[in-house]
This record gives structure tokens, sequence and C-alpha cells, in this order.
């Protein structure tokens, strides 16, 4: 009512429209700036300028003369054993927190939409690791895993040295990520089963579908965008992880849970290979990428 | 039949959940007496507060805690002041700025760390900002920055523009109508944001590891990890306490979103 009452004649409006759009882009760059400004200097500029340092001897030391070695960090990484185990073992992390975390996320996120007792306990448990400094959940699991004053041991009566053992160390971690990782995908996907229509639920009943043919053929399908966007994403975030297993084994023992990122850590700033380091950088998001990428694609033509 | 698998389904949730927090607790109110013991106990038998005071005493967590606020205050405020404009712009201006700024929020999730940390490093340290706060906090703003603008522009999406057309028939200027009336109403937006940025850079660990090696600047971070000392002798009384008062900021701030979460979804969950 009031757009038709204040429009104002053709004529003038497109004259005026011209002129507002150079206005508007001008006032909306304006707008942009203070964010571009330390967006290009601190991260889009080190970002472009560490994919440059992938390709050059650069090392973190300050008087070096820096060139140009082509692929030459490549043809090393792809050499070297530990980057290979340092790669096995960010798979073997990345695949298994990701997939039981969403697993149990999915366990938990069901029996949260239920209308059962102790509901809220189990809300806020499930929230709590989210509101955690990551450094605190690695100490607090040290003291879960620790051999003499650890509750671990004492509850299932043994005496190993859960965090500093060769086989059992990347099994250990892979737990504390689950746990770490366990609130914002029941949320997520909580947040997902509320938005089911209800309608379907009650179709599916008068059919005569069982529970399960309900959960198979409406909840999981009905499902799909939040699953793929909350695994993708939890993908990521584990083959990028770093804080949480540098608290917690610092990479060993004997490099056992040594993740991609504190390899490469290790590399740039304790052996100063700065170009080596942010090659390794490199070919992980390139490995991430792609993986992503298939993954995405594949999930996309199945959902067709 | 069913709901006796299903609650038991959820014990086994909130065991798995709760085991590592209750045992953090108790070891922060344990004797070393008690600590030494061969079977170690659930609940201490004489608790005691000696952790606290004595995590005062081992590390400077005083002057770390300040560091980390200062830290944290400066960089999320920093952050909202500058993305509020640009999320402003997100919002209201669409177009080829939005998709860009958009694409530029999940590559920052995808790319790992190390690739921004060390041309970081390099720029920093010849800024001579190595090893000082004001380095940190330039890295904590860019890196809650590309999050902080998300949410914002989901905020200022969510003030119906036609408020803003209204204002500017009644003759407002667009600072005007900006300041008068949309500002208000973002209000409780900019709250979270702020919030969600002190968080993050309160919490932050890796950032700081690199920048920070002079034990004489550590954030709490990374004074909570000299606790556990070479080769893990650490007293773990003190390391637990000082692990629970660290995460106090967090409480709070988890407390008050939640009651913000309009959406239903924690609902009654907690009540603080």
């Amino acid at each position: 009512m009031t757009a038709t009452a204040t429009r104002p004649a053709p004529p003038r409006r497109s004259h005026a429209r011209r002129r507002g759009i150079s206005r508007r882009t001008r006032e909306m760059w304006l707008l942009m700036l203070p964010a571009l400004v330390p967006v290009l200097l601190f991260s889009v500029g080190p970002l472009l300028y560490g994919i440059g340092l992938a390709f050059t001897d650069a090392r973190n030391t300050r008087n070096h003369e820096t060139s140009f070695v082509g692929l030459e960090n490549l043809w090393e990484l792809l050499s070297a054993a530990d980057f290979w185990s340092s790669f096995r073992i960010g798979m073997i992390w990345a695949v298994s927190v990701t997939a039981l975390q969403f697993l149990a996320a999915l366990g938990l996120a069901l029996l949260l939409n239920e209308n059962l007792r102790f509901r809220g306990v189990a809300r806020v448990l499930a929230v709590v690791p989210w509101a955690m400094p990551p450094v605190v959940i690695g100490l607090m699991w040290r003291l879960v895993y620790h051999p003499d004053a650890g509750i671990l041991n004492s509850l299932l009566g043994t005496e190993i040295n859960w965090l500093a053992d060769f086989s059992l160390a990347l099994p250990a971690i892979i737990v504390v990520g689950i746990w770490t990782g366990m609130p914002q995908t029941t949320v997520v996907l909580l947040a997902g089963l509320q938005g089911i229509p209800k309608e379907l639920y009650e179709a599916g009943e008068v059919d005569g579908a069982s529970r399960w043919r309900r959960f198979w053929n409406i909840t999981l399908p009905q499902l799909r965008p939040v699953i793929v966007a909350i695994t993708s994403l939890d993908f990521v975030w584990n083959i990028n992880q770093f804080g949480l297993v540098y608290v917690l084994t610092q990479g060993g023992p004997g490099g056992q849970t040594r993740l991609p990122m504190l390899f490469a850590y290790e590399e740039a700033f304790r052996y100063r290979f700065a170009g080596y380091a942010s090659m390794l950088g490199l070919a992980m998001a390139i490995v991430v990428l792609a993986v992503l990428g298939l993954y995405l694609w594949r999930q996309m033509r199945e959902a067709r | 039949m069913r709901r006796a698998s299903q609650y038991a389904a959820l014990a086994a949730y909130i065991v798995f959940l709760a085991f590592p927090l209750v045992w953090l607790l108790s070891t922060a109110l344990k004797t070393p007496q008690e600590m030494a013991l061969a079977d170690p106990t659930w609940i201490p038998r004489e608790p005691t507060l000696a952790n606290f005071t004595d995590a005062f005493g081992e590390q400077d967590l005083v002057g770390a805690a300040v560091r980390s606020l200062g830290v944290a205050l400066a960089s999320s405020v920093i952050t909202v002041l500058i993305s509020l404009p640009a999320a402003y712009a997100m919002a209201r201006y669409r177009g080829l700025v939005n998709k860009v700024a958009i694409g530029w929020v999940l590559v920052s999730q995808v790319f790992p760390f190390i690739l921004i940390i060390i041309p970081l490093f390099m720029i920093l340290r010849d800024l001579e900002l190595v090893n000082t706060l004001p380095g940190l906090a330039v890295v904590h703003v860019t890196f809650t920055l590309p999050f902080a603008l998300w949410m914002l522009q989901g905020y200022v999406r969510a003030v119906p523009v036609e408020l803003e057309e209204a204002a500017a028939v009644d003759g407002a200027t667009r600072l005007r109508s900006i300041v008068k009336v949309v500002a208000p109403l973002l209000a409780p937006g900019v709250v979270a944001t702020l919030l969600f940025a002190f968080i993050s850079s309160w919490n932050e660990f890796m950032f700081a590891l690199v920048i920070l090696q002079n034990p004489d600047v550590m954030t709490l971070p990374l004074t909570l990890v000299r606790f556990t000392g070479p080769e893990g002798v650490a007293r773990l009384g003190p390391l637990a306490a000082a692990s629970l008062m660290a995460t106090i900021p967090s409480l709070i701030f988890f407390a008050i979103i939640q009651r913000r979460l309009k959406s239903g979804l924690m609902a009654g969950a907690v009540k603080g």
C-alpha cells in the first residue's frame, strides 16, 4: 500500500536508480573495507604466500636466501616414510573419528528426540564438551588415561600406559576425538530430526511400516542433507586437528599418533623447514578437497 | 521392553559423557596422599581446595588469565567492530561480494592452519610482533573474522529491510536509519558474536603455541600445558584445578548463549 503510494514516476525512478547503483557500490566497498584489509593482509595474503612457500626451500630463520625449487619439496615428501605413516595415521584418525562420532551422535540425537526421562541431563552433558577449552579436554583425558592415578586402569583392572602404548595410543585418542566432537554433531542432527514433518511418520504408521522401516525409509532420507553437511565438516576439522592431539600425546609414542598437522608443525617450527612444511599443508589441502569433492559428488548423484 | 533398551542406551551415553568430567572434578579435590593410592577413589575422602591455591603457586595462572583476558577482549571487540559494517554490506547488497565472502568463509575452514601460520609467523617476526600479545590478538581477529561475519550477516538479514525503507521514507539518512532502527534490533546478535569471538580467543591454543614461546607472555591454554611438566611428571591435583578454573568463562558463555537459542533445540537443557 505505502509502496505504491510512494513510488515515483517511472522516468525519474530509472534515472535515480542508475545514479544510485554506483553510489550503492561505493557504499558497499566502504563498509567492506575495515574487514577486507585485515583479511587480505593476515589471511588471504599469508595463504597465497604459504602456497608459494611450498615451492621454495624457505626456512624460518631470518637470514636465509630463499630460492625457488619447483616440486622438489613434493618429491621429498612423497619419498619420506615419515610422511606416509603420518598420512596413514591422519586418514585412520579422520575417517574413524568422523564415522564413529556420527553414529554415536545419531544414536544420542534419536534418544534425545524421544520423550524420555533424564533427557535433560543427557542434553546438558552432550553440550558440555563444546563449552570446554580443547586444551582442558586433552588434559582431562590425560588424567583419565593416567597409568597410575587414572580411573580407566582402575575400572578395567589393568596397568596400561594408554597414551604411551604403541598399539593403543591411536584408538585411545580416537575415543577422545569422538567425545570432543559429539556435541556439535548431536545438536545438528537433533535439529535435523526435529525438522522432519510429523505427517510422514503418521503416514508410515498408517501403512503399517515397522519402526525400523520408518527409520530407514523416512528418517535417513529426510536427514540426508544434514548428514552430508555435518560429516563433511567433521572430516575437514578432524583431518586438520592439531591442538587436542598435541596436548594428549605430542604425536607419540614413536610417532604413532603424529597426525599430518603435528608432522607439519614439527617440520616448520622444530626443524625449520618452512617450504617443506608448506608443501605438506598444500598436499593435505588438495587431498581433503579431493576426498570431499568425491564424497559430495557421489552423495549428490545418489540423491537424484 | 523398547523403553528399557532406550533407557539403557541413554544411561550408557550419560556415563560416557560424564565420567571424564567427574574424574577431573574428583582429581581437583583430592589430597596428594589420596592421589597416591593404588586404587583410585571416585569421591575424595577428604575433599580439599588446596589444589586450587597450589595451582596459583605452580604457574603464573593469574598473569596468564589476565593476558588471555586482554587478548580475548581486544580481539573480540576488534573483530565485531570491523565485521559489523561488512556483515551489513553482505546482507543488504547481494551479489558478487556476498558470494566471494561466503566462499572465503568456507575456504578458511578447509585449509590447514600450517599454510597460514608459517607466513603469518614470518610477517609478525618482521613487524617484531612475535612473542607479543598484540601479535596474537591480530591473529585471533583474522581467525574469528570469517565466522563472525557469517553470524552477523545472518542477524542483519533477520532485520526486515522494510524497517529501513520506512525510516528512509520518513526522511532519515541511511546512517541514521542504521543507528536508530537496525542497531537496537541487532544488539542480541552482536552480543552473541562478541561472546563467540571472546571464547574462541580464550580457548585458542594452536596459534598461541607458535607465536608465544616466551613463558612471560603465555596465555592460559599454554600455561595449562606447562602444568604437565617434562615427561608427564605433573602434579595432577593442581593441574585439574587449573583446568577447571580455565573452563569457567566458557561455561558462563554457554549459560548465556543457551537462553538465546530460541529454536527450542536445547530448551530446558541448561537453567542458569
